[in-house]
C-alpha cells in the first residue's frame, strides 16, 4: 500500500465510526424534523380541515412528508458531513474517494423503492376511500360517502363566475354560497359554456365544471368558517377573477338565510329553466336561455 | 449565398421577429381605452354621477362594429371607454342609456337586481326589482353591469327590435330608440380596482358569444376603480 492510498482510502474502523456518526447526526435532525412538521406545522397546512376531505389531504400530506424528510436530511447530512470530514487536507490533497459497497447501495434501492411504493398505495388509497378525496368523479360516482348526503349543491359555471342552485331549496340560484356544519354535502358541477374548474380551497373540494357533465364530489362541513372558490382552469379573460368567498355557518344560521334567499328569489327562480343535472346553452350567440340537456329548445332557441 | 449572407439574413430576420413582438405589445398597451372620471354632484353632498350608454355598435376604433360602452366626462364629452374612477366613500347615481336590442338571458338569475341603494333600479321611470327578461312578453335583457366585487347587478332592458329609429352606430344620442336604467351604489369605504362585466354573452360570432367585446377592455368589461377623494 503506498503513502497515498493509505490517506485516501478508509480503514474498516473509521468507516464503521463515520457510519455511525453520520447515522447519529440524521436521526436525531430527522426525529426533531418530522415531530415539527406532525404536530406544530402539521395542524395549520394546507387545505386545513373544515371539512372530512381537508382534513384527509391535512393527513396524507402530513404523511408523505414525515417520510420524505428524512430521506432529504439523510442526503443532506451525508452531503454536508462529507464536505466537513472527506474533504482534502495538508497531508491528503485528493481528500478521500468513495468506493461502491454492494451491501449500502443495496440498501439504499430496496428501502427508496419500498417508500416509493408505499407512498403510490397510500396516495392511491387516499384517493378512494374518503369519497372520491374531494375530487369530481363524473357523473357516477363509485367512492361514495358513509354517511348519508343532506344537502346537494349544485355549482354551475359560467364565464366569469360561480352560480350555485339549491333543489332543496325550490331550485332556487344563487350568486352566493354558504354551507351548514357538520353537514354531508353533495356537489354537483357543471358548466354552460366552457370548461371551467370550482376549486373551493378549505373545503378541499375540487371538480372540474364541464358543459354537458355533471360532475359529483363530496365533503363533510366540520369546521365554522370561511373558504375560498376559485376557478381552477384557464377559462379566458376574466379566470384570474372568477372568485368568491363562502362560509360554513351553523345548522341554523344557514337555514335562515336559504330560505329568506328562497323567499327573496322566489320571482326570479320562476324564471329559471327546470332544475337539471346539466344545462345545454343556446348557441346563438347571444342571448338564448339554459336549458336542461336533450331539451331541443337548447340548440334552436 | 455565403455563410456571412445566411447569417445576416437570420440576424435580421430575427431582428425583425423581435421588433414585431415589441410593436404588438407597445401597440397593445398604448391602445388601452380612456379613463374617466364620475362626475361631482352639484346638488347632493358626497355624491357623484356617472352618465353610461350601450350601443350596439360603438361606431369608432379598430372594431366599429363591437357592442360596447360609453361613458360621459363632466364637461359633457363621451369616450368610448369602461373604465371609470368613482371616490371612495361615495355615493354613486348611475344612469345607463341603453341603444341595443334585448334578448332572452343565458341565465335568467341575472334579470335580478342587486346590490344597489333600495334594492331596486328605476327602469323609464319606474323601480324595479326584476327586470322582464322574456324576450315575447318584452323586449328581453340587452345587457347587464355586474360588478362581482360590489356585489351589483343591474340587468339593462333592451330596446324594442321594431323600434323606428333603431341606433345603428354610436356614440347614440337620446333622439334615437334607448331605454334608461337609473340606479345608485355606494363605492365603499376602501380604495380598490372592481372589475365589471356584462353577462349577456354578447361577442356574436365568438364561441358561446363570449369572446370579442366580451373579452376586451372598452366593450363588455372593465374596471371601476374606487380611488382617495
Amino acid at each position: 500500500m503506498t503513502t497515498t492510498e493509505s490517506t485516501s482510502e478508509f480503514t474498516q474502523a473509521e468507516g464503521r465510526s463515520h457510519v455511525r456518526k453520520i447515522v447519529g447526526i440524521w436521526l436525531v435532525v430527522a426525529i426533531i424534523a418530522d415531530y415539527f412538521v406532525w404536530f406544530v406545522y402539521g395542524p395549520h397546512m394546507p387545505p386545513g380541515a373544515m371539512t372530512d376531505q381537508a382534513r384527509g389531504q391535512q393527513f396524507d400530506i402530513k404523511v408523505i412528508s414525515v417520510l420524505a424528510i428524512p430521506v432529504l436530511l439523510f442526503l443532506w447530512t451525508f452531503g454536508f458531513y462529507s464536505i466537513a470530514k472527506f474533504r482534502g487536507g495538508r497531508d491528503r490533497p485528493d481528500g478521500y474517494y468513495v468506493k461502491g459497497n454492494v451491501k449500502t447501495q443495496t440498501a439504499w434501492y430496496v428501502i427508496t423503492a419500498t417508500l416509493v411504493l408505499f407512498l403510490a398505495g397510500f396516495g392511491t388509497y387516499e384517493l378512494i376511500v374518503p369519497a372520491g378525496a374531494g375530487g369530481g368523479e363524473g357523473p357516477s360516482p363509485i367512492w361514495t360517502p358513509s354517511t348519508p348526503v343532506k344537502l346537494v349543491v349544485q355549482v354551475i359555471a359560467q364565464q366569469w363566475r360561480f352560480t350555485y342552485r339549491w333543489p332543496q331549496f325550490g331550485g332556487m340560484e344563487t350568486t352566493s354560497i354558504n354551507l351548514p356544519v357538520n353537514t354531508q354535502i353533495q356537489f354537483d358541477v357543471t358548466s354552460i359554456d366552457v370548461i371551467h374548474d370550482f376549486w373551493a380551497y378549505q373545503l378541499g373540494v375540487k371538480a372540474d365544471a364541464n358543459p354537458d357533465v355533471n360532475n359529483v364530489a363530496y365533503a363533510k362541513t366540520l369546521q365554522l368558517g370561511r373558504f375560498t372558490v376559485r376557478c381552477d382552469e384557464l377559462c379566458g379573460i376574466w379566470h384570474g377573477a372568477m372568485y368568491n368567498y363562502g362560509n360554513v355557518v351553523s345548522q341554523q344560521q344557514f337555514y335562515n338565510w336559504a330560505t329568506q334567499m328562497q323567499k327573496q328569489n322566489a320571482t326570479v327562480t320562476k324564471l329559471l329553466p327546470k332544475f337539471a343535472l346539466t344545462y345545454t346553452p343556446s348557441y346563438t350567440g347571444a342571448g338564448g336561455g339554459y336549458y336542461p340537456s336533450g331539451d331541443p329548445n337548447g340548440t334552436t332557441a | 449565398m455565403s455563410k456571412g449572407a445566411r447569417i445576416g439574413a437570420v440576424l435580421v430576420s430575427f431582428a425583425a421577429g423581435i421588433a414585431l413582438i415589441l410593436y404588438g405589445i407597445f401597440g397593445y398597451l398604448r391602445s388601452s381605452p380612456a379613463v374617466v372620471s364620475a362626475i361631482p354632484s352639484a346638488s347632493q353632498p358626497n355624491s357623484v354621477n356617472l352618465v353610461m350608454q350601450v350601443d350596439g355598435a360603438v361606431g369608432v376604433g379598430p372594431h366599429p362594429n363591437w357592442v360596447g360602452y360609453w361613458v360621459q366626462d363632466a364637461k359633457g364629452v363621451w369616450h368610448q371607454t369602461t373604465l371609470v374612477t368613482v371616490p371612495v366613500d361615495t355615493n354613486v347615481h348611475v344612469t345607463v342609456y341603453e341603444y341595443d336590442s334585448g334578448g332572452a338571458l343565458r341565465n335568467p338569475v341575472w334579470s335580478q337586481v342587486a346590490g344597489v341603494q333600495g334594492g331596486t333600479v328605476t327602469l323609464n321611470g319606474t323601480a324595479d326589482r326584476i327586470i322582464n327578461p322574456n324576450p315575447t312578453t318584452g323586449n328581453g335583457i340587452a345587457h347587464t353591469f355586474v360588478v362581482p366585487g360590489l356585489g351589483i347587478q343591474v340587468p339593462l332592458y333592451g330596446v324594442g327590435a321594431s323600434a323606428k329609429n333603431f341606433c345603428s352606430t354610436g356614440p347614440c344620442n337620446t333622439s334615437e330608440a334607448h331605454t334608461v336604467t337609473k340606479f345608485t351604489f355606494f363605492s365603499g369605504s376602501q380604495t380598490h380596482k372592481y372589475r365589471w362585466q356584462c353577462f349577456v354573452p354578447c361577442g356574436l360570432g365568438y364561441l358561446n358569444g363570449n369572446g370579442g367585446p366580451m373579452t376586451s377592455l372598452g366593450y363588455m368589461g372593465g374596471f371601476i376603480e374606487v380611488v382617495g377623494k
